[in-house]
C-alpha cells in the first residue's frame, strides 16, 4: 500500500481507469449505434432565418456564401460554431432544457440525448453558467434583425444586457460580414430540429 | 532517512524561477478575472478590441490562475519538497529547467492562442488544439522528472507526500489527453459531455489536489516540527482520494441528457469525497493540537491551515450541492463561480502562498523585508476571499429563486448587478493586497533585508 509499485498501479492505473469506464465508457456504449450526424447532414432542414438573412442582407450574403442552398447552409453553420466557442459564448450561455425549475415553461421542451448526436456537438456545448438564457430553444424565436442589433451592440435592444458588443462581426458599412451572418445562422439553428419549428419549402432551397 | 544534506540536492535558482512565474501569472490572471468582471457591470474598459474581447479574457483568466500560477508554484514546491524527499535529485538538472522554459512558452502561447481566437470549446481545456501536443509532451517530461527520484528509492515504503505526488503526473497525463482529445474528435454530444465533465473535475481533483495535499503533508510536520498525527488516516485519505474522486465527473451536468444512472453515481461518490476529506481535515487538525498560537507566530502555517478550512467548506459545500434538490435552483447561478474561486483561490491559491512564504527566504537567503507587508497581504486577502465567495453563493440563490419563479431575464440581471459590483470591489482589494506581496517578494530578493542564517540540519526526514 506504500510502495511505489502498488500506488502506481492500483491508484495511478487501475483505478483511473475503472473511473474512465464507469464515467466514459459507459455513457459512449449507451450512444455507440446512434449515428452521428455531419453538417451536411444537418444542413437537410434548412431553416427560414437562413433565406431571410440572404433576402435581408443580399450583398454582403452573396460575396461570402453565394447562394442559398444546403452547402452555403452547412458552410454558414460550422464558421458560426466556430465563432460560438472561440467567442467564448457557451460560457455564458447553457445549451441544455433541466426538467426542473419550470426552465421547459420558460424556453421550450426539455433536452433529450439524440439532439447532441452530432458533429456541432463536437466538443458538446452543453455550458455550466448562465449570464445570459440558455440558446438550445433559440431557433426562430426572435428575427434576424433582432439578433443582427444585438450582436452590434447589445445594451442597444436589451439595456440591462451585460453581453460583450462584437464590432468586427460587421462591415464598416453596418452590414453583417461573413462572421455576423454566420453567427446568426449557427443561434438560429440551435432548436430548428424541433417539430414545430418551421422549415425552408424546397422551391425556396432552390432558389 | 536522507544521507545526503539536502540543500546539495535542490536547484534553489530553479525553485525560484518557478514562484516567480507563479507570482507573474497570479497578476495575469486577477487581472483578467478583474477586466471580466467589469463587463459584467456594463463597463468595460476594453470593449469592441477583438483580442479583449471580454469572453476571450474570462477564458485567460482562468487558463492563468490554474496553470500558470498553481502549477508553477506546485513545480517550483516540487523542485523543493521531491528531493528532500527521496535523498535523490530530480532526473536531470536541465531537464527541470527545460520544463521550466516549455512550460512558461506554452502559457503564454495559450493565452495568446486564446486571444486571437484559436480557443478550444472544453472548460479549463480551452488551449487551442494545436498547443495540446505540445501539453501532452510537457506533462511527460513533468512525470519523468519528479517520478525519476521517486523510483531510485527502490522497493522502499514512501512517505504519504510521495504517495500523492507519484500518481498526480501520471494521472493529469491521462486526464488531459481524454479531456482534449475524445470530446472534440471521437465522443459526441451527451457522451462527450460526460468525458467533457470528468476533465473539469479530474483536473481539479488528480492534478491540483494530490499535489496540493502531498505538499501538505511535507510542509505542514516541518513546520509544526512533528509527525503527521494518524498514519492510517492518511491511509485512508490517500486511497479514498483514488478511488471516490475520479467518480464525481458527471456531477456537473446534473439534468442533463446523459443518462440518469451514471448522475446517480457521481452523487455517491461525491457525497464519498466528503466523507474521506473529513478524515485528511481532522489528522491535519490533531496534528496541530493546541499549538494555536502557531498559527499567530507562522504565517506560512496560518495560510496552509486557512487553506483547509476553506477545503472543508467547499466539499461540504459541495456535498450538499451536488444534490439534485441543491442542483434545481443553483446550477448555471453564480454559487457555482463562488465554489470556484473558493477552491482555487482560497485553498490553492492560500497554500502556494504559504509556500512562498516559507519558501522565499530558503531560495532567496535572505529573510523578509516585511513580516508587516506579508501579515496586510494575509488579512486583506482572506477577508476579501470570503466576502467574494459569500456575495457570490448569495448571488446564485436569488438568481437560482428567480429563475425558478420565471422572473423576465433583465429582472434576474437587474438584480445581480449588486452582487456583481461587490465582487469587483472584493476582487480589487485581493489585487492589491497582492501589489503589497509583490512588492514584499522583490525587495527581499534584492537583498534589502537581513541574510538568512545557513540552516544546520536537514529540516526534512521520511516517515
Amino acid at each position: 500500500m506504500e510502495k511505489f509499485r502498488t500506488i502506481f498501479l492500483v491508484a495511478g492505473i487501475a483505478l483511473f481507469a475503472f473511473s474512465v469506464l464507469v464515467m466514459g465508457v459507459l455513457p459512449w456504449l449507451s450512444f455507440k449505434d446512434e449515428p452521428i450526424l455531419t453538417v451536411e447532414q444537418l444542413a437537410q432542414k434548412m431553416t427560414t432565418d437562413f433565406v431571410d438573412l440572404s433576402e435581408r442582407y443580399p450583398e454582403s450574403f452573396k460575396k461570402h456564401y453565394g447562394e442559398v442552398s444546403s452547402a452555403s447552409y452547412a458552410e454558414a453553420l460550422e464558421l458560426g460554431r466556430k465563432i460560438y466557442v472561440r467567442e467564448a459564448c457557451w460560457h455564458c450561455h447553457s445549451q441544455y432544457i433541466r426538467p426542473v425549475s419550470n426552465e421547459d415553461k420558460r424556453w421550450g421542451p426539455v433536452s433529450e440525448a439524440l439532439e447532441y448526436q452530432n458533429v456541432l456537438q463536437m466538443p458538446p456545448l452543453f455550458g455550466t453558467r448562465r449570464v445570459g438564457p440558455d440558446l438550445i430553444r433559440e431557433a426562430g424565436r426572435r428575427s434576424n434583425d433582432w439578433h443582427v442589433a444585438h450582436f452590434h451592440n447589445p445594451v442597444d435592444v436589451v439595456p440591462t444586457s451585460v453581453m460583450p458588443s462584437y464590432p468586427w462581426f460587421f462591415d464598416k458599412d453596418g452590414q453583417p460580414n461573413k462572421q455576423g451572418l454566420a453567427i446568426v445562422t449557427y443561434v438560429q439553428w440551435l432548436g430548428s430540429w424541433l417539430a414545430d419549428k418551421p422549415a425552408a419549402p424546397a422551391e425556396e432551397k432552390a432558389a | 532517512m536522507v544521507e545526503t544534506h539536502p540543500d546539495t540536492l535542490v536547484d534553489r535558482r530553479l525553485v525560484k524561477a518557478h514562484l516567480i512565474a507563479a507570482l507573474v501569472f497570479l497578476a495575469v490572471g486577477l487581472l483578467g478575472g478583474l477586466l471580466y468582471s467589469l463587463q459584467l457591470l456594463q463597463h468595460y474598459p476594453l470593449a469592441g478590441i477583438e483580442i479583449f474581447s471580454a469572453g476571450r479574457i474570462r477564458m485567460v483568466h482562468t487558463a492563468s490562475v490554474a496553470y500558470g500560477f498553481i502549477v508553477n508554484g506546485f513545480l517550483g514546491a516540487l523542485n523543493w519538497a521531491v528531493p528532500r524527499l527521496t535523498g535523490n535529485r530530480t532526473c536531470h538538472r536541465y531537464l527541470g529547467w527545460f520544463i521550466f522554459v516549455a512550460w512558461q512558452v506554452i502559457l503564454l502561447a495559450s493565452a495568446v492562442g486564446i486571444m486571437f481566437g484559436y480557443a478550444q470549446g472544453v472548460e479549463w481545456a480551452e488551449t487551442p488544439v494545436f498547443i495540446d501536443p505540445v501539453v501532452v509532451l510537457g506533462l511527460i517530461l513533468v512525470a519523468v522528472h519528479f517520478l525519476a527520484p521517486i523510483m531510485r528509492t527502490g522497493d522502499r515504503n514512501l512517505y504519504v507526500s510521495l504517495w500523492y505526488f507519484s500518481v498526480a503526473f501520471i494521472w493529469t497525463i491521462f486526464v488531459y489527453i481524454m479531456g482534449n482529445y475524445f470530446p472534440e474528435f471521437f465522443v459526441p454530444g451527451a457522451a462527450g459531455a460526460a468525458l467533457a465533465g470528468l476533465f473539469i473535475h479530474d483536473l481539479v481533483g488528480l492534478l491540483v489536489t494530490p499535489l496540493g495535499w502531498g505538499l501538505m503533508y511535507y510542509f505542514v510536520p516541518i513546520l509544526l516540527r512533528k509527525p503527521i498525527w494518524s498514519h492510517g488516516l492518511s491511509l485512508i485519505g490517500f486511497w479514498g482520494l483514488a478511488f471516490f474522486y475520479p467518480l464525481n465527473g458527471i456531477h456537473h451536468f446534473f439534468y442533463s441528457p446523459i443518462p440518469m444512472y451514471l448522475q446517480y453515481g457521481a452523487i455517491i461518490a461525491t457525497i464519498a469525497v466528503e466523507l474521506i476529506v473529513t478524515t485528511v481535515i481532522v489528522n491535519f487538525f490533531i496534528t496541530l493540537g493546541r499549538q494555536w498560537g502557531l498559527l499567530g507566530a507562522r504565517i506560512a502555517l496560518r495560510w496552509f491551515y486557512m487553506g483547509m478550512i476553506l477545503y472543508f467548506i467547499t466539499c461540504l459545500q459541495c456535498s450538499f450541492h451536488t444534490t439534485l434538490t441543491f442542483q434545481k435552483i443553483i446550477h448555471f447561478s453564480d454559487w457555482v463561480v463562488g465554489h470556484a474561486h473558493l477552491v482555487m483561490f482560497g485553498v490553492f491559491g492560500f497554500w502556494i502562498f504559504g509556500m512562498i512564504n516559507y519558501l522565499w527566504p530558503r531560495v532567496t537567503g535572505h529573510e523578509w523585508y516585511s513580516t508587516r507587508l506579508n501579515e496586510w497581504h494575509y488579512w486583506i486577502t482572506v477577508i476579501s476571499l470570503w466576502v467574494m465567495v459569500i456575495d457570490l453563493t448569495a448571488a446564485g440563490l436569488v438568481q437560482g429563486f428567480m429563475w425558478r419563479a420565471l422572473a423576465p431575464w433583465e429582472e434576474t440581471l437587474k438584480a445581480s448587478m449588486p452582487f456583481w459590483l461587490i465582487r469587483s470591489i472584493s476582487g480589487t482589494t485581493i489585487i492589491i493586497a497582492q501589489g503589497l506581496y509583490l512588492y514584499n517578494v522583490w525587495q527581499t530578493a534584492r537583498g534589502r533585508s537581513a541574510r538568512r542564517p545557513q540552516e544546520a540540519a536537514p529540516a526534512a526526514g521520511a516517515a
